[in-house]
């Protein structure tokens, strides 16, 4: 496709004027821009004659009410567009020269502030309704659970197909924890402790053991899988699976097909924040660790890796195992979002969704498994007016990347927190 | 337990076979001949459903008489349903042929979900009926009773099978597939069309998914757009289970996760603490079991393959 000279000069003069901002001011152009939605927002949309604030930068709005396209971009252009744009281009030199300083500190500083400006940045962003609340949580899921299935199907180049059965298993246990021991319950009796403090500040650890369950539920596959070479890991993890979904309709105590629901509200924004910058970090630290390593070489050739020393079959395990966990946390964090569970969420449906955010994002990359968990996650929220329509639109596209990009359209890309982090060189 | 029962769960899971064996066909030629999940075949086999009823809908409404209906109604939906099947591997697998081959499965996921929110769009979500194309008669056999429908879908499917069986082994077609299936980048070197090759699996596939579709809808004559996911899915289990290479495996494996669901189900109604719907619980244990028993399938030749990332 050519691209008319005249955009390339507006795109390319656009990209000069805001190149030497770093991380930093961009940052605070978007806490900005948030906060200023979050005080003119309301009275600004009704004043554009927009019925409430516009949920996802208005693009659902502009598919629903085609009238209102103008009013939504121009608002979209005050609130967004512009405060970004003019504090990535005017703090630049203050921006790199606090990007500087802290980097002068132990480096946890400047990453701490930097997470601490993005959880601000959403936590202003979803003040303003619910809904988007609720799509940005289930956001940092998908990128937990699309990662944690990156790990098996990118990095060590399996096919496994049972994640929804790991998530079903995390969020299960995690569900039978906090209905069980902290909330009165028709299937599962009164709560044993009444403190629901107690319960929140517990609540990371029920999540955990909901992934190390999952994780075991992954030995069951991994033992027979790992023996040979070759696609037998897809069609066991396919078989477990099915064998996990039947299980839990069978268990009448956890609510058989009917489903579990009242868990306690406790995957609060700052919880699914920072679990999933906890998992996103341990993850990045094993797949670039010797282990992540070895695993790469036994994706590329495993009689090769075998010869240099890499375990193969052991470093096989590890990773499914704990991708399993991960997939199992996010599935616990799912249940409390949601609040309500059954065998049902989590089928083929499920399963599809996750392998079209891991290879739409990218294999073999973080980068790829953030796009893609959120790029197919807003895609199926902006492009909701459309129905039916949606899901020939969102295949399509993916069909489309896979064609164009058969990896992904971020595979295989490094994240270097330091680079990303440090500040701009400028121009002399 | 009476012989009566006995005998009819037998000829359920016969029935129930011949579904699963026929899709995993589809499955399991373009498994082995091209290295791919073709996992848009379990809609392509809904999509099949769906032709014949249209088809036979539009027959029937010109006042035909049955017994020309059905044999129109197989040979149309065959043949454009092989259509599908040819357009589906033109566009999404042939651009994908030295892609990794999970883009492709993702590809073939993704065309399956289209195919099944287009019959959506076109028929609606709710239930249809299948016409009665063959009239239901039930067979007295002593105290065993049967219905004609399900000898015919049985016999049928053999023949099929032993059809499909003989092309391979004998026409030059058939050896071609073979010889892909044993030395894909050879292959072509030796002035094998691939390309038509791989066209001629898919078409012929989908042409066998699309009878399976009839016999389905013979059998249930109540479809809905979701049927090709859950006999799909099923299939492909069948397909991967009777091994790579081995067209009898796949038809072999599909009869016996016919025979395990059914006689699992059997069981299970008849023991006081358990219930039919552990069917899926026990029927994939024991497929797993066999997997670890045998990790290349039942008839599969022991091969190494990767992911081509």
């Amino acid at each position: 496709m050519k691209v008319p000279e005249s955009i390339k000069t507006v795109f390319a003069a656009i990209r000069r004027q805001v190149t030497g901002a770093p991380l930093m001011s961009w940052l605070f152009g978007v806490l900005v821009a948030v906060a200023l939605e979050y005080v003119v927002g309301y009275p600004l949309a009704r004043a554009l004659g927009l019925p409430k604030v516009p949920a996802l930068f208005g693009l659902t709005l502009m598919l629903k009410q085609p009238l209102l396209i103008p009013s939504a971009l121009l608002y979209t252009t005050i609130i967004y567009v512009l405060p970004v744009g003019l504090i990535a281009k005017f703090s630049d030199v203050l921006g790199n020269a606090i990007a500087a300083r802290l980097l002068k500190l132990p480096f946890v500083v400047t990453v701490m502030v930097h997470l601490g400006m993005l959880y601000l940045v959403f936590h202003l962003w979803t003040g303003v309704s619910d809904y988007r609340l609720v799509t940005l949580k289930f956001m940092l899921i998908a990128i937990l659970l699309t990662l944690s299935l990156n790990l098996i199907n990118g990095y060590m180049g399996e096919f496994s197909c049972s994640h929804p059965g790991f998530m079903a298993l995390g969020a299960y246990t995690a569900s039978m924890f906090t209905i069980g021991l902290f909330t009165d319950n028709r299937l599962l009796g009164e709560a044993v402790f009444h403190s629901p403090l107690l319960g929140y500040a517990l609540f990371p650890l029920m999540l955990l053991i909901g992934g190390a369950v999952a994780s075991f539920g992954a030995l069951i596959i991994a033992i027979p899988s790992f023996k040979t070479r070759g696609d037998y890991l897809a069609i066991i993890s396919l078989a477990f699976l099915f064998i996990v979904k039947s299980l839990i309709e069978n268990l009448e105590f956890m609510g058989g097909p009917r489903g579990l629901s009242g868990q306690p509200d406790w995957a609060t924004l700052p919880m699914v924040f920072s679990i999933t910058v906890a998992g996103v970090w341990i993850m990045n630290n094993f797949v670039t660790s010797t282990m992540g390593k070895g695993l790469n070489a036994v994706r590329d050739d495993e009689s090769a890796a075998e010869a240099m020393t890499v375990d193969t079959r052991a470093v096989k395990m590890r990773c499914f195992l704990f991708g399993a966990f991960w997939a199992g946390v996010a599935g616990g964090l799912y249940a409390h979002v949601i609040r309500y569970i059954s065998p049902a969420d989590f089928g083929l449906t499920k399963l599809a969704e996750i392998l079209a955010m891991v290879y739409f994002g990218g294999l073999n990359s973080i980068w790829g498994s953030i796009v893609g968990a959120v790029g197919i996650s807003a895609l199926s929220e902006v492009l909701r007016p459309l129905q039916m329509l949606k899901w020939l639109c969102i295949p399509l596209l993916l069909i489309l990347v896979m064609i164009y990009r058969p990896r992904g359209l971020v595979s295989f890309k490094e994240f270097n927190l330091r680079k990303m982090l440090s500040p701009r060189r400028t121009k002399v | 337990m009476n012989v009566d029962i006995l005998v009819q769960n037998i000829f359920n899971a016969l029935q129930f076979g011949s579904f699963y064996a026929i899709i995993a066909l589809g499955y399991s030629m373009v498994y082995s001949i091209l290295m791919l999940f073709n996992f848009a075949h379990g809609d392509i086999f809904m999509t099949g459903t769906y032709i014949a009823l249209g088809v036979a809908t539009v027959l029937l409404g010109w006042a035909l008489p049955t017994w020309v209906v059905l044999p129109m109604t197989i040979l149309l939906a065959m043949a454009l349903t092989s259509v599908i099947g040819m357009v589906v591997e033109r566009v999404g697998y042939r651009p994908l042929r030295d892609a990794p081959r999970a883009s492709a499965a993702i590809t073939g996921l993704m065309i399956g979900i289209m195919l099944e929110t287009g019959v959506l769009a076109l028929v609606g979500g709710q239930k249809v009926a299948f016409p009665e194309l063959i009239k239901t008669e039930t067979i007295h056999l002593g105290q065993i009773t049967l219905t004609n429908i399900k000898v015919m879908i049985v016999v049928a499917s053999l023949v099929m099978m032993a059809g499909m069986h003989q092309f391979v082994k004998r026409t030059k077609w058939g050896m071609a597939m073979r010889a892909m299936a044993y030395d894909f980048p050879v292959v072509p070197l030796m002035g094998v069309p691939i390309n038509n090759i791989a066209r001629l699996t898919f078409g012929m596939g989908s042409g066998l998914a699309a009878v399976a579709g009839i016999m389905f809808g013979l059998a249930y004559p109540i479809l809905n757009p979701y049927m090709g996911i859950v006999y799909g899915w099923k299939a492909f289990v069948a397909a991967i289970l009777g091994g790579r290479g081995s067209i009898m495996g796949a038809c072999i494996a599909g009869y016996m996760l016919g025979f395990i669901e059914v006689f699992v189900t059997m069981i299970a109604s008849s023991v006081p603490w358990m219930s039919p719907s552990w069917r899926d619980l026990i029927s994939y244990s024991i497929i797993l079991g066999i997997l670890v028993f045998r990790p290349h399938g039942l008839f599969g030749e022991s091969y190494s393959a990767k992911l081509r990332l």
